[in-house]
């Protein structure tokens, strides 16, 4: 079955508002602690969730939100969660990073990594008790580097689980570039493990869809496991609020209390050679502007522009009025949660 | 007397033990940005990003210390140890009984711990009991900028494996990167004292293994680390005004536990309240009690700890942390008459 751009753009369109609620909601302070987002990744949870079935399981990270929301989770209860309420999804213990529905087979985990044994279970259990069904599991590059999520796909392999483990490859290990820390290639790994690997632009959704059909046919025919390797930018870093990030946006408030200290530290004496403070300084210099390169700046690395410029070309009146319909429903969302917050 | 806060404390002891001694290097995740300031001093061949593969760094750090550095390794949560606690299980804490003593692994792991942010259950656990009930690691939580900078250099100095625990309540820059990330609508419930406090110039070790009392008292000894140190001051305040003396004992070592000055305390008060952030069952609360009655001191007991998993919403992890009110209710309760078991 071919993609339908016009579901998956609404589907897309639909997390990216309810995050953005999230995100603002935050700001005001009525949803405590980190806040790590999936926007940015839309393509990737859209052109996989709609394809899965009932009975189909889940392994989530700490971006779980939008993968809940396309596989039927109704977003005021997960509203309802991130604002700690006991009428939300897991009665307001869990919080963003822990989000579970049992119903929908759906467990989150903010441990990096962790996805990948929970898949592998997921999908012994489907063999047994759910025959045709897999278990996807989502996690970052980063992931790819702990050992749980390594000795997973090598597990997925040898008992030939029914299991898709999709990796949202952002370039950055929470604030450290991706490829400083990791050695060789992500796919090759995959496949010196014996899991069939691909590599798709995680931005365009269209792909990612017809990617990974494939590789849930294998799962649910017996064939055994697969690794989609989605390449994404997420659009506010690790987490909202990241100072580097931040201090790109408002270098005149954010930056002054980091310089201080860092320029302090450069001329104390005591420690290394001018040569080696040098390289240090390059280091910290190389992050910022790795960071300066502000990547919602570039259009193309938005996935909802890319479709939505694609469907403006087919039929704008329909787009404008997909478009309005959500805008409606998610601010309903939002109205009510904010109604009762207060 | 220079101020400080309590994570740049940290951070400065630890900048003048490694400019005296190059055997010191630090590496973790996100390491060139959380200690930045340590980077540019030292360079980049002492201050190590490392993958987020927390067994491989931790175990490497072991033997890297059995070889001759002196590792400080830097774990983004006490919960991520759940990650990697093979290598302080069963390698760290085992070296020095398989050797006969002859050879140790002296490594600091600087793990930030505890709640109060919201953050949840995965993010905000104390753990310092699950850490101190194995033989072989020295278990570390400051509650003051000069412990937390005193306990750096005390850890660094020291012959084995030490876990120096630094709870993000008391830290500004975990707290601001976590819980309030530039946005100025969130308010978490900071000890002043805590956060911020007098440094000595230069840092001394503040001796592992050694409590401190910070307030006498004649009625009760409330015994306490890290957070739980301020909130029993604060509930010594308030429990003064209704006539009941409490003095407050800060551990700063889990383990090796300073048992004297708990005996000590108690033999002069005759109640023992333990304050303790972390779970109740099986770990530092019951550990105080055995060691009383181990000692013979006849003591009147209670406890104030997280019993639960500690919940996201921000009202019900209040409930379930140890908090001044149920530090007074239960100093209420042990001055009073009632005998048997209370839950507080």
């Amino acid at each position: 079955m071919p993609p339908d751009l016009w579901y998956l753009y609404e589907s897309m369109l639909r997390c990216r508002q309810f995050e953005e609620v999230v995100a603002q909601l935050w700001r005001q302070g009525l949803i405590s602690g980190e806040m790590h987002l999936g926007t940015g990744e839309e393509a990737i949870i859209a052109g996989i969730v709609p394809q899965l079935r009932d009975g189909d399981a889940l392994a989530l990270d700490h971006r779980g939100t939008a993968a809940l929301l396309l596989r039927g989770v109704a977003p005021s209860l997960i509203l309802a969660e991130l604002l700690g309420r006991g009428d939300g999804l897991c009665g307001g213990l869990g919080g963003h990073m822990h989000l579970c529905s049992r119903e929908h087979l759906a467990a989150a985990s903010g441990i990096v990594g962790a996805a990948g044994p929970a898949a592998v279970g997921f999908a012994l259990a489907a063999r047994y008790l759910r025959p045709g069904a897999l278990a996807v599991a989502f996690f970052g590059e980063g992931a790819m580097n702990q050992g749980m999520l390594l000795e997973a796909l090598n597990l997925a392999a040898v008992w030939n689980l029914p299991a898709l483990f999709v990796c949202k490859d952002d370039g950055w290990s929470i604030t450290t570039a991706s490829d400083r820390v990791t050695g060789g290639d992500l796919a090759a790994r995959a496949r010196g493990l014996g899991v069939q690997a691909v590599e798709v632009d995680g931005r365009d959704v269209s792909q990612v869809w017809e990617a990974a059909a494939p590789a849930i046919a294998r799962a649910r025919t017996g064939q055994g496991p697969s690794f989609l390797r989605c390449r994404c930018v997420h659009l506010e870093g690790h987490f909202l609020g990241y100072a580097l990030l931040r201090a790109t946006r408002d270098p005149f408030r954010e930056l002054p209390p980091i310089l201080g200290p860092l320029v302090c530290a450069f001329v104390r004496s005591g420690g290394a050679r001018p040569r080696e403070r040098l390289l240090g300084l390059r280091q910290v210099m190389a992050a910022t502007v790795a960071t300066l390169r502000d990547p919602r700046q570039q259009r193309g690395n938005d996935p909802l522009a890319r479709t939505h410029d694609d469907l403006a070309r087919t039929d704008p009146a329909r787009l404008a009025e997909l478009e309005a319909a959500v805008t409606h429903e998610i601010s309903e969302i939002a109205a009510s949660a904010t109604q009762e917050a207060a | 007397m220079k101020t400080m806060q309590f994570s740049a404390a940290i951070d400065d002891a630890l900048a003048q033990a490694m400019a005296a001694d190059p055997r010191i290097i630090v590496f973790g995740e996100d390491v060139p940005l959380l200690r930045r300031n340590l980077l540019v001093q030292f360079g980049p061949q002492r201050v190590l990003a490392t993958p987020i593969s927390e067994s491989a760094f931790l175990g490497a750090a072991v033997t890297a210390a059995l070889a001759g550095l002196r590792p400080v390794v830097e774990i983004y949560m006490a919960d991520f140890l759940g990650v990697c606690m093979d290598a302080l299980l069963n390698h760290a804490a085992k070296v020095a009984a398989f050797s006969g003593g002859r050879w140790t692994a002296p490594l600091v792991v600087r793990v930030p711990c505890g709640g109060g942010y919201g953050d949840g259950g995965q993010h905000e656990q104390a753990l310092w009991g699950w850490l101190a009930h194995i033989p072989g690691l020295a278990v570390v939580v400051p509650a003051t900028p000069a412990d937390a900078g005193g306990l750096m250099l005390a850890a660094l100095g020291a012959d084995g494996p030490v876990i120096f625990l630094e709870h993000k309540l008391l830290s500004e820059a975990w707290l601001e990167m976590l819980g309030a990330s530039g946005r100025r609508t969130v308010r978490y419930d900071v000890p002043p004292d805590g956060a911020r406090g007098p440094v000595p110039t230069p840092w001394t070790p503040v001796p592992i293994g050694k409590a401190r009392l910070h307030r006498a008292g004649t009625d009760m000894t409330i015994a306490s680390v890290g957070v739980g140190v301020h909130r029993a001051l604060a509930a010594a305040e308030l429990l003064s005004g209704d006539g009941i003396s409490a003095g407050v004992l800060d551990l700063r070592t889990v383990t090796p536990l300073d048992r004297a000055a708990v005996c000590a305390a108690v033999a002069q008060t005759g109640r023992l309240l333990v304050v303790d952030e972390d779970y109740e069952g099986f770990g530092l609360s019951g550990e105080l009690a055995a060691t009383i009655l181990e000692a013979g001191e006849r003591c009147r007991y209670a406890r104030v700890c997280t019993r639960t998993t500690t919940p996201y919403a921000r009202h019900l992890e209040d409930q379930a942390l140890p908090s001044v009110q149920r530090i007074c209710a239960a100093a209420a309760s042990l001055m009073g008459s009632e005998t048997g078991p209370q839950r507080f």
